[in-house]
């Protein structure tokens, strides 16, 4: 406004040809305004989509020349990770991963499972507004937390019961109650808010109907729960487990105070080393081969989320087949 | 107009800011030149004469910022060096990121920093760099506060961490089962550790942990744990124990009878001309930077 003002002062123009200029230059300038808007609103949608591009082509471009360098075979299935004398076998870690995150689902689920079907049909009101917001806290409590505590209160535990079982075994290399077993117990604790929030959600979807049709055949609520509601959800309750894998087997910094990370075959009390641990502890004084490999390990992690996330896909997808029919 | 008169107040403003900071940093540079070259006659002349070169160099105005990286065991010793360098030299700021000696070393031969600090010497394929020795380290291996175990002779202490000795009822303890504790692979200490002590085997551990606070943390909380970590940076939650009936301190290692002990040092390009960092390293090896290294719990090379 100011600035024609300015303008009609400074030319000295007839009071019409002002009032043209005016209503030009305000349509210019909501024209480029448009523009402008357009552009910041393309180059926001498609950030996501370049980092996505890029960190895909970074992975590959620094993960698989150490791949290629240390033989895909050697790599992968190479039983032994000692970098000082060049040895790059990730098979300790990928068998870790796959197994502490299924110890993870194995304890996390049924009880994420049940606490969702107690929160979204049998908890009082009073008591579902009380452990709502805990299991949101929970789930935005950063991992190095869930790593504390299991160090302060998982891993005494584990250690006490490690002198007991492995007593008389001269053979067993004493972990402290750095293992496999506390790792799995603190992962397991990491997903149940992503499972129970999923499932509940998903729970809540099922139709009224569905349950006052079990009702009237005779069924008590339980027997609803299990028989009906929980089958009917079933497509949901799947992808919160997916989810959950997908935050087990990336975690990295809680697992890495609590599991002893040294590249060993995992056991329960056996002190393993997870594909994500091994890059985090390492990375800071690896050099030459050695970082060039932990990227190698960065893409096969890479790619373990990437079929994770199809399985979702999958899933999902199928789920909406589901209840279109 | 509002929107334009700020624009023009941020040009100038970031303009005279440019100006300011060529004002300062150009003669400043100058000067670095010189008193660097005072400060190097002084040292070798008198070692008493070096405390007034450095005064002199106060008053000098030497400028600027110096960025570093690497080792975190090198954390205690290059914070004292750095402080009391910025106290004498208040136009020098000190940029430092603690990472590893890995990374430290690979950034300072990326140019992305001025010192590459390492806990470790340089491997082969570090090339390009000059390193100087600051201080050394000595590695104590430490025990839970609860262990009876007071000394070790090196030959156990591999065996140890080979696994050939899993209960310290072998070495005169309690009968308790050995937690065999370190740190991460590439780490500086471990390095420092394992070319010192493991000469014939392999180290196996039961944990292997990211930093040297993580390995006296566990130490201290695990009964039946050994590890080892800077000496600089025990303090009384955990017990270091002798190694062939000599107790690591200032004098064993001064004398070398300590075994376990390595370099720390400070790697800069070697084409680089930055009078800057001259001016820091020697600082770093003049009596009063050792002073600072001995003060910091490592020690001083002489």
């Amino acid at each position: 406004m100011e600035d024609t003002v300015k303008l009609t002062g400074t030319v000295s123009v007839k009071k019409s040809e002002a009032a043209l200029i005016k209503k030009t230059s305000r349509a210019v300038r909501k024209n480029a305004t448009e523009t402008v808007m357009k552009i910041v609103l393309f180059i926001c949608g498609i950030t996501g989509v370049a980092s996505v591009i890029l960190i895909t082509l970074y992975m590959i471009l620094s993960g698989a020349p150490a791949i290629a360098k240390i033989g895909i075979i050697n790599f992968l299935f190479g039983d032994t990770w000692y970098a000082k004398k060049g040895e790059f076998g990730i098979l300790p870690m990928i068998l870790t991963s796959i197994t502490g995150t299924t110890g993870a689902i194995i304890i996390g689920v049924p009880m994420g499972l049940l606490t969702a079907v107690f929160l979204a049909e049998t908890a009082p009101k009073s008591l579902r507004n009380a452990v709502k917001p805990a299991i949101e806290l929970l789930a935005g409590i950063p991992s190095v937390i869930y790593g504390l505590l299991g160090a302060v209160l998982v891993k005494p535990v584990f250690y006490y019961l490690e002198e007991l079982i492995y007593k008389d075994d001269p053979t067993h290399k004493f972990t402290g109650g750095a293992n496999l077993a506390s790792a799995m117990v603190v992962l397991s604790i990491m997903i149940l808010p992503t499972i129970i929030n999923i499932s509940e959600t998903a729970i809540k979807a099922v139709p009224e109907e569905f349950r006052e049709a079990s009702y009237g055949l005779g069924a008590t609520h339980i027997q609803t729960i299990f028989k009906v509601v929980i089958p009917a959800a079933k497509s949901g309750i799947a992808s919160g487990v997916v989810l959950g894998v997908g935050r087990a087997i990336g975690e990295a910094m809680a697992i890495m105070l609590v599991a002893g990370n040294s590249a060993n075959m995992p056991a329960l009390f056996n002190s393993v080393k997870f594909l994500t641990t091994g890059v985090v502890a390492e990375f800071s004084y690896s050099s030459g081969l050695h970082r060039q490999a932990l990227f190698g390990i960065g893409l096969v992690l890479f790619v373990f989320i990437i079929i994770i996330n199809i399985i979702l896909n999958v899933i999902l997808k199928s789920g909406r087949k589901g209840t279109a029919q | 107009m509002k929107k334009k008169s700020l624009l023009a107040t941020a040009a100038a403003l970031s303009l005279s800011l440019v100006f300011t900071g060529c004002g300062v940093s150009v003669p400043g540079g100058e000067e670095t030149t010189t008193t660097t070259a005072a400060q190097a006659d002084d040292t070798t002349a008198k070692a008493e004469d070096t405390t007034t070169a450095a005064a002199a160099t106060s008053t000098g105005e030497l400028s600027g910022t110096i960025t570093m990286n690497g080792s975190t065991s090198m954390e205690k010793v290059i914070k004292a060096l750095n402080g009391a360098f910025m106290a004498e030299h208040p136009g020098v700021t000190i940029e430092l990121n603690l990472t590893g000696s890995g990374t430290g070393i690979q950034e300072a031969m990326e140019g992305k920093c001025d010192i590459g600090n390492s806990s470790r010497a340089l491997k082969d394929e570090e090339t390009g760099l000059t390193p100087t020795i600051i201080g050394i380290d000595g590695i104590a291996i430490i025990v839970n506060n609860e262990n009876k175990v007071t000394d070790i002779s090196l030959e156990n202490l591999e065996k140890v961490y080979a696994g050939e000795i899993t209960n310290w009822s072998e070495l005169g303890g309690d009968d308790k089962p050995i937690v065999v504790i370190g740190r991460e692979d590439g780490s500086g200490t471990r390095d420092g550790f394992e070319g010192i002590v493991m000469k014939n085997s392999e180290a196996k551990y039961a944990q292997e942990l990211e930093s040297t606070g993580s390995v006296i943390s566990a130490v201290e909380t695990t009964a039946g744990a050994i590890g080892y970590a800077s000496l600089a940076n025990v303090d009384d939650t955990v017990r270091a124990l002798s190694i062939n009936g000599v107790v690591p301190s200032a004098d064993t290692i001064k004398d070398k009878t300590y075994a376990i002990q390595r370099p720390f040092i400070c790697a800069v390009k070697s084409d680089s001309t930055n009078e800057l960092v001259k001016a820091y390293l020697e600082f770093a090896l003049s009596e009063k930077g050792q002073e600072q290294v001995k003060n910091s719990g490592a020690f001083p090379i002489n």
